[in-house]
């Protein structure tokens, strides 16, 4: 009796020393904070500082001052934030995107070599179904097209120096270059109207649901011979619709800013919308190598549906049944 | 070899702007376009102090980093030159530079952007030396009259300085050993420092 209750005893014991010393080895370290807190408290009173290092200070933080030739910041002496846009454009931006471009280029060429175009898994049965309206199939080509366009010249202005110049000299390379910042200039908003639209046009169709959450664990039936139901539109184009929501609309805005410099906007303003402008430029261009490839020599038939509008029902039974099954369901009800 | 700096002495720069009319006159600089200004802090307080400022023809220049044609190229002598014929007016050059320095003549609505404009450093450009063509798209070329840079050849005070570094900074040693102050050499860390 008596041994277990100082066993006991000495288990609390035990316990109470172990809280203690943990307790110190945390607290003891803090205790120089004390002192530190005092000594700051006591400097803070006898802060003075040098007139004249005030004054330099004001320079390099670009504070503004007065100057007699009006313009844009003109009465700023240093703004050092330039140099942070250089060194992240011709830094990470540059090496990284140019990565992320060849990656996604040599992943579907590899993926192409390894499964070759997804056939159609039974015989075409002649009947088609209308996939894509003439007004849809107009709005994503011309929207399509800007991008293609607006991709090359905008890439160009990124890796040109590295790549063109060496293949066309300064001045054949300028002369190109001056008519790609023309181009892109001008077909820039017009691409904007046709993002806009694409998106008013499918938004209704782009709700994430269940049945894409089984389409994602099953790579869209890209890899092995499982066919995912799936509506008429995919989780795969779902996402590459939200990208292009969410990364085309702040590419289009911070191409807006860019493009009309005439708002007297300041420099640091067009060094984060050029960053932003790049980065998701680069991004939607690598998502687009994927779109390219699934619609076009990745998938037989799939092309068809936009070049024409109508799909064979074969397509449509396998790679989006649940929409196909709507479709007959409609038509039975129309009758 | 020289390596051309600017130097503007704040003790002693009176904010009168010939330099930036100085400039502006000798190259006849397009309508909007000033190579130079002059920025005043604290104007109207105690401490007030101007420097005038353009083109620093930097060491590692940001401007010469950026540029998607790579029309800048540096001379011999430091000084940083552009080639127009080159330039598309992208306006990176202007993105980068620390002090400002790169301008557009307005070329069409919106505020599109001409060949860029910028301090030669009294050096012209690419074309042949005195060349009528070097005239009508730099300015004058005092360089290679054997003549120094009209804003600080024409400054009153003395207070701006151009030519090769170290006379420079040798003259403005002395003026502050003199004034027995520090020597603070105005934007010459983010000039001419690399890191």
């Amino acid at each position: 009796m008596s041994n277990t209750s100082s066993l006991n005893r000495r288990k609390k014991m035990m316990t109470w020393t172990g809280i203690i010393m943990l307790l110190a080895i945390f607290l003891l370290p803090m205790t120089g904070y004390i002192s530190t807190g005092f000594a700051t408290a006591a400097e803070e009173q006898v802060e003075a500082t040098n007139p004249k290092s005030d004054y330099w200070r004001q320079v390099r933080d670009n504070v503004a001052g007065y100057s007699a030739v009006k313009g844009r910041e003109t009465n700023e002496l240093i703004q050092g934030s330039g140099q942070n846009w250089r060194q992240l454009r011709n830094g990470p931006i540059a090496q990284y995107g140019s990565w992320l471009l060849g990656v996604m280029l040599a992943v579907l060429a590899a993926f192409y070599f390894w499964r070759g175009e997804i056939k159609l898994s039974h015989p075409r049965t002649g009947k088609t179904v209308e996939r894509w309206t003439l007004k849809e199939r107009r709005i994503h080509w011309v929207t399509a097209g800007l991008f293609v366009i607006l991709g090359v010249t905008g890439l160009s202005l990124l890796y040109g120096r590295l790549v063109l110049i060496p293949l066309l000299g300064h001045h054949g390379f300028a002369s190109y270059a001056e008519i790609a910042k023309w181009t892109h200039n001008i077909l820039g908003p017009i691409f904007m109207v046709g993002l806009i639209s694409m998106i008013f046009n499918w938004f209704k169709l782009n709700f994430f649901n269940k049945i894409d959450l089984q389409w994602v664990k099953d790579f869209g039936g890209m890899i092995g011979d499982k066919h995912p139901p799936a509506e008429k539109l995919n989780a795969g184009e779902k996402m590459w619709f939200w990208s292009l929501v969410m990364m085309g609309l702040a590419l289009c805005f911070t191409g807006l800013v860019l493009d009309f410099p005439n708002f007297d906007q300041q420099r640091e303003v067009m060094q984060i919308s050029h960053l932003i402008h790049v980065i998701t430029a680069i991004g939607l261009i690598a998502f687009s190598f994927g779109h390219i490839y699934i619609a076009t020599i990745g998938t037989e038939g799939a092309l068809e549906g936009m070049v024409t509008g109508q799909v064979d029902t074969a397509w449509a039974q396998q790679h989006h049944d649940l929409w196909l099954k709507e479709l007959n369901k409609k038509v039975t009800s129309d009758k | 070899m020289a390596k051309m700096k600017f130097l503007c002495d704040e003790e002693r720069c009176i904010e009168c702007n010939a330099c930036v009319t100085a400039c502006k006159n000798e190259h006849e600089v397009p309508w909007g376009v000033n190579r130079r200004r002059v920025v005043t802090l604290d104007d109207g307080l105690p401490g007030e102090k101007s420097i005038s400022v353009a083109c620093m023809h930097c060491t590692d220049a940001p401007c010469q980093a950026v540029c998607p044609v790579d029309c800048f190229y540096t001379t011999e002598d430091g000084v940083v030159l552009h080639d127009k014929d080159i330039c598309i007016g992208c306006g990176y050059c202007f993105y980068a530079c620390p002090f400002g320095a790169p301008q557009y003549p307005q070329e069409g609505a919106f505020g599109s952007r001409g060949k860029m404009d910028k301090c030669t450093f009294c050096a012209g450009g690419p074309e042949e030396d005195h060349s009528h063509e070097e005239l009508e798209k730099y300015g004058r070329n005092r360089l290679a009259e054997g003549k120094l840079p009209l804003c600080a050849e024409m400054c009153s005070t003395k207070s701006l300085l151009a030519g090769d570094g170290d006379v420079v900074s040798e003259l403005f040693r002395n003026r502050v050993v003199r004034r027995q102050g520090r020597q603070e050499a105005w934007g010459w860390d983010t000039a001419y420092n690399v890191k």
